[in-house]
């Protein structure tokens, strides 16, 4: 059985359908990664999986005592409260300090349990918050754009050390994000979605696939073109139909 | 020495300190400050009502301060903005009550020991009353407590770890009206949200865990309420006023300390 899978799900927002028609599965141990421009409903289908938006239409069927590791985009903690990171990987289950330790050496954070977490560096708050998805020892890690914040060989870094942790604990991942070149590369499986699954499969597939180009051609600009190669160029540039 | 009035008024007061401690690190963490004004408030229309259908005074102030709380927690889920929603409703709230109570035939209510406390006429079966709600708050908040800190961190963290922080909400906007509905008698409708969040305040300037913010919160208030006796004894001052005065002494002494020690270690 799928770890989570959601057939026909929509998802309304303000009176607006911001989701719709999305079937999709995540099996156990793969790294599904979901692409799409901004407003096309990624955030909201992570919150739609986690249970924090009901679904308008459509079921989502989780895997019975399903375990997930939530990394969220950023995480704002208010200054009024005092929050070390050993109190914070606590949060909501005890943890063994002994294992913390273990945890927050093996994201490459060591020395960092006694500080407060308003202290970290960006890419140190993002370490500690994948060890705090990591104690609970999930069967999905669930990603929200959890490079938001980070430089580029920072990103870089943060999906290899993905990559090996879902080697050792043969968690399934998945993923929202911009950073198109990592993760695509990284992923056995990508998703491109607007408003519903433009196209899926593996990552040289969809970046072939002519919906995907339709979204992500030329709208991203440089930023994408940079870690293209050559042969990946589209030279159509004419306008594009909506996909799909 | 402790006459038998003022050992009860330090008790009562003691046991609101209690509750109103990490009840009141809540109230910051989630900037839920001007919310216990309003519910406070609308104690007073509980107060009107309570009398007016001869119903417990404390069971009155419970049921209104609920309802307002709730009230206030459906808007804000509704997206209405919260500091107007807050305003119209707390101090309509006021002013209802005030006017229910001046319609009260042959009652003679002493408003101002409503508004602003006479924690020197707590007499034994408030101080059983006051013991149960502190009590009950203490477990509530005990029995959540992992559950209140993450959702109060992050509703999606705590959606994914499998909590309902609609049902952590609930618990905190309950927790709110019982330490209103024991606490008016102490410190009054005007100052009840003074001791959720001063000795909270104070306790952040200290601590460096919301535990021991907890427990700060706690200590601090049960100082403010000793030394807010004492003074009121010794200046003759109005005891919920004065209690207020201590702790907002305190927190002002803690917040020194911890500019102080700022100053030390990047100088």
């Amino acid at each position: 059985m799928s770890l989570i899978s959601t057939d026909h799900l929509a998802v309304r927002l303000g009176g607006r359908e911001v989701l719709h028609h999305v079937d999709l599965c995540i099996d156990a141990g793969e790294i599904v990664t979901i692409v799409g421009p901004n407003g096309s409903g990624k955030s909201t289908l992570l919150r739609a999986l986690l249970g924090v938006v009901a679904p308008s239409k459509g079921r989502i069927t989780r895997k019975p005592g399903l375990r997930i590791g939530y990394v969220p985009q950023r995480l704002h903690i208010d200054p009024t409260m005092p929050m070390p990171v050993a109190r914070f990987l606590s949060l909501p289950d005890r943890q063994s300090p002994a294992r913390m330790v273990e945890v927050l050496a093996r994201v490459g954070v060591p020395d960092v349990a006694r500080q407060d977490m308003t202290t970290l560096s960006g890419g140190q708050f993002q370490r500690v918050l994948l060890a705090r998805a990591l104690l609970s020892r999930p069967d999905i890690l669930i990603l929200d754009e959890a490079t938001a914040g980070l430089d580029q060989p920072g990103t870089a870094a943060f999906y290899r050390l993905i990559e090996d942790v879902r080697r050792e604990l043969g968690c399934a991942v998945l993923s929202v994000s911009h950073d198109l070149h990592v993760v695509m590369s990284a992923s056995d499986r990508v998703i491109c979605l607007n408003g519903h699954i433009c196209c899926s499969g593996a990552p040289h597939v969809v970046r072939a696939a002519p919906e995907y180009r339709a979204l992500f051609g030329h709208g991203t600009g440089g930023a994408l073109a940079l870690y293209q190669h050559d042969h990946d160029h589209d030279h159509d540039h004419g306008d594009h139909a909506h996909a799909g | 020495m402790l006459d038998d009035f003022l050992l009860r008024a330090l008790l009562a007061g003691l046991m609101v300190a209690l509750a109103a401690g990490p009840l009141g690190c809540f109230v910051i963490w989630r900037r839920m400050a001007y919310f216990g004004d309003a519910t406070a408030h609308a104690a007073i229309l509980g107060v009107a009502l309570a009398l007016g259908f001869a119903l417990n005074l404390y069971l009155g102030i419970m049921l209104v301060a609920l309802a307002m709380a709730m009230t206030v927690a459906a808007l804000a889920g509704r997206g209405w903005a919260m500091d107007t929603t807050l305003g119209v409703l707390a101090h309509s709230a006021l002013a209802c009550g005030l006017v229910a109570v001046s319609y009260l035939p042959g009652v003679r209510v002493d408003l101002t020991s409503y508004l602003f406390g006479d924690i020197l006429a707590v007499s034994r079966s408030d101080l059983v009353v006051i013991a149960l709600g502190a009590g009950a708050v203490l477990a509530l908040l005990a029995w959540r407590w992992r559950a209140l800190l993450t959702a109060t961190l992050s509703e999606d963290l705590a959606h994914a770890a499998g909590l309902n922080p609609a049902r952590e909400r609930l618990v905190l906007t309950v927790a709110l009206a019982i330490v209103v509905a024991v606490s008016l008698k102490i410190v009054g409708a005007l100052l009840i949200a003074a001791m959720l969040i001063i000795p909270a305040a104070a306790a952040r300037n200290l601590a460096r865990g919301p535990e021991s913010m907890a427990l700060g919160a706690v200590a601090l208030g049960g100082l403010s309420v000793w030394g807010g006796l004492q003074l009121s004894l010794a200046q003759d001052t109005p005891s919920g006023p004065s209690i207020v005065v201590v702790a907002a002494g305190l927190f002002l002494l803690t917040t020194l300390g911890r500019f102080a020690r700022q100053n030390r270690s990047t100088r």
